[in-house]
């Protein structure tokens, strides 16, 4: 089994097409706007599926009205950090919605080795499975 | 990259979005040609309606027109026309329609196609500058983001600087400013307003900022005449309207008051209005048995304004 078929994480919306340019993130980042969410940037270096919560780079933007903030910070964003992951995220304030309704990659390393399949016996001839990404071998930081 | 199979909701849509508008006026040869499918000439129109006076302000904005409804042909011809630099900085003295004029500035620009949103963010110092070490940038940068695709209005922008605290985080925010009106030109309008004599020394020490603000606006003082328009105007808009002989008062009030110190223009007119207003309420409030129609209760008439203080001491 392969753990990493397109020879790249798949996570949040458009993870199997080709790397979205500025102009299609920017109209990503419009149409959200449209619906009044807020935006916010996160990056991260360790990209397992159960890592939720990224670093935040800065603050959730409120109130934009134009796109242009958005990649502006995005812009600084993978200036500091550009072997990172870094994902955009829209928050929807609805009330009894109030949660990341959007949320997609806009950054990757160069070279991603993808996770490994680990298995464990337990007692009898039970397994069990675990991913382990094999970048996370080394410390945070080095890791890309 | 091979034209890709799949659809990206709303790609589609740029393609052609892009190529609309050179298209749609690719034809075009002629001034009038490019007014004709463009709102310019409505926006100058209801300009000229809208404020009394401002004559520098109103040309300054026809200029600005002008010159979009050029660079159109010019990309028409295939030649250069770089987006001009909008920043503007508004001087003039209290009450001349500095805030006005921006509030409208806004709606201008975005329909003269030069901003893409057309809202306007209003800040003073306290939106932009922080309180300790570090909170500034973000603040600032923050305000910056809210504005993007519309126009940034700092009123009073000589607060920015405090010559006097070598240490004040104003410089900063100045600089961050100085930063994005170069390079995100695009995307963003920034309005400076203040007194003329203030900001003059504000650029006096902030040179860079002065040099990278195309439009120096000034705002002349009113004329009587155009005071006492503006003051017909507001009063129509509030439901009054001067009965007979008030109208011949209010310009008599206006000579008389704009020789007195801390005049401030139309917003004296404001504020002697208001007055008014108490005056009319009071003198209606003490018939307690009229009925009371409805000229009576949009009506001011001469004693209202002759109780001011200006004519009870006509030396001073």
């Amino acid at each position: 089994m392969m753990t990493n078929p397109t020879g790249k994480i798949t996570q949040g919306q458009f993870s199997f097409l080709p790397e979205l340019t500025d102009a299609e993130i920017r109209l990503q980042i419009d149409y959200g706007l449209g619906k009044s969410y807020a935006w916010s940037i996160e990056y991260t270096d360790d990209p397992h599926p159960r890592n939720t919560y990224w670093e935040m780079f800065g603050m959730p933007m409120f109130d934009l009205q134009d796109a242009a903030g958005v990649m502006m910070e995005l812009a600084s964003c993978r200036k500091t950090f550009p072997g990172h992951y870094i994902r955009l995220m829209a928050f929807d304030s609805t009330r009894n919605v109030e949660s990341i309704v959007m949320s997609f990659i806009v950054n990757r390393p160069e070279h991603e080795p993808g996770f490994g399949l680990l298995r464990q016996e337990v007692g009898g001839r039970s397994m069990r499975y675990t991913v382990h990404g094999y970048a996370s071998d080394k410390p945070e930081g080095s890791r890309y | 990259m091979n034209a890709p199979d799949y659809h990206i909701p709303g790609s589609a849509a740029v393609a052609p979005a892009a190529d609309a508008g050179p298209d749609e006026m690719a034809s075009a040869r002629t001034v009038n040609e490019v007014l004709a499918q463009s709102q310019v000439e409505s926006v100058l129109d209801e300009l000229e309606r809208d404020l009394v006076g401002l004559a520098p302000i109103k040309q300054r904005i026809r200029d600005i027109a002008a010159l979009l409804v050029i660079d159109k042909l010019r990309i028409n011809l295939g030649l250069a026309a770089e987006a001009p630099s909008l920043h503007m900085c508004f001087t003039g003295n209290p009450g001349t329609g500095k805030t006005t004029v921006a509030l409208r500035m806004a709606e201008i620009l975005h329909r003269l196609g030069y901003v893409r949103k057309g809202h306007l963010v209003a800040v003073t110092r306290d939106d932009l500058v922080g309180q300790y070490i570090g909170h500034t940038a973000p603040k600032t940068r923050e305000v910056l983001k809210k504005a993007m695709g519309g126009v940034l209005f700092i009123d009073e922008a000589y607060y920015l600087y405090r010559p006097e605290n070598e240490r004040d985080y104003g410089q900063e925010a100045i600089e961050i400013l100085l930063q994005v009106m170069e390079n995100q030109r695009d995307d963003l309008v920034v309005i400076l307003a203040g007194y003329k004599d203030r900001m003059d020394t504000f650029f006096k020490s902030n040179p860079g900022l002065s040099s990278r603000i195309a439009h120096h606006l000034d705002f002349p003082d009113y004329a009587v005449d155009e005071l006492s328009q503006i003051a017909q105007r507001m009063l129509t808009q509030q439901h009054y309207h001067f009965g007979d002989g008030a109208e011949d008062v209010f310009r008599d009030y206006l000579e008389r008051r704009i020789g007195q110190p801390h005049f401030a223009n139309a917003r004296s007119v404001r504020n002697a209005l208001d007055r008014a207003r108490l005056r009319q309420a009071s003198r209606l409030f003490s018939e307690r048995d009229r009925v009371l129609d409805k000229a009576d209760l949009t009506t001011l008439v001469p004693a209202d304004l002759l109780a001011s203080r200006v004519f009870q001491n006509p030396s001073s």
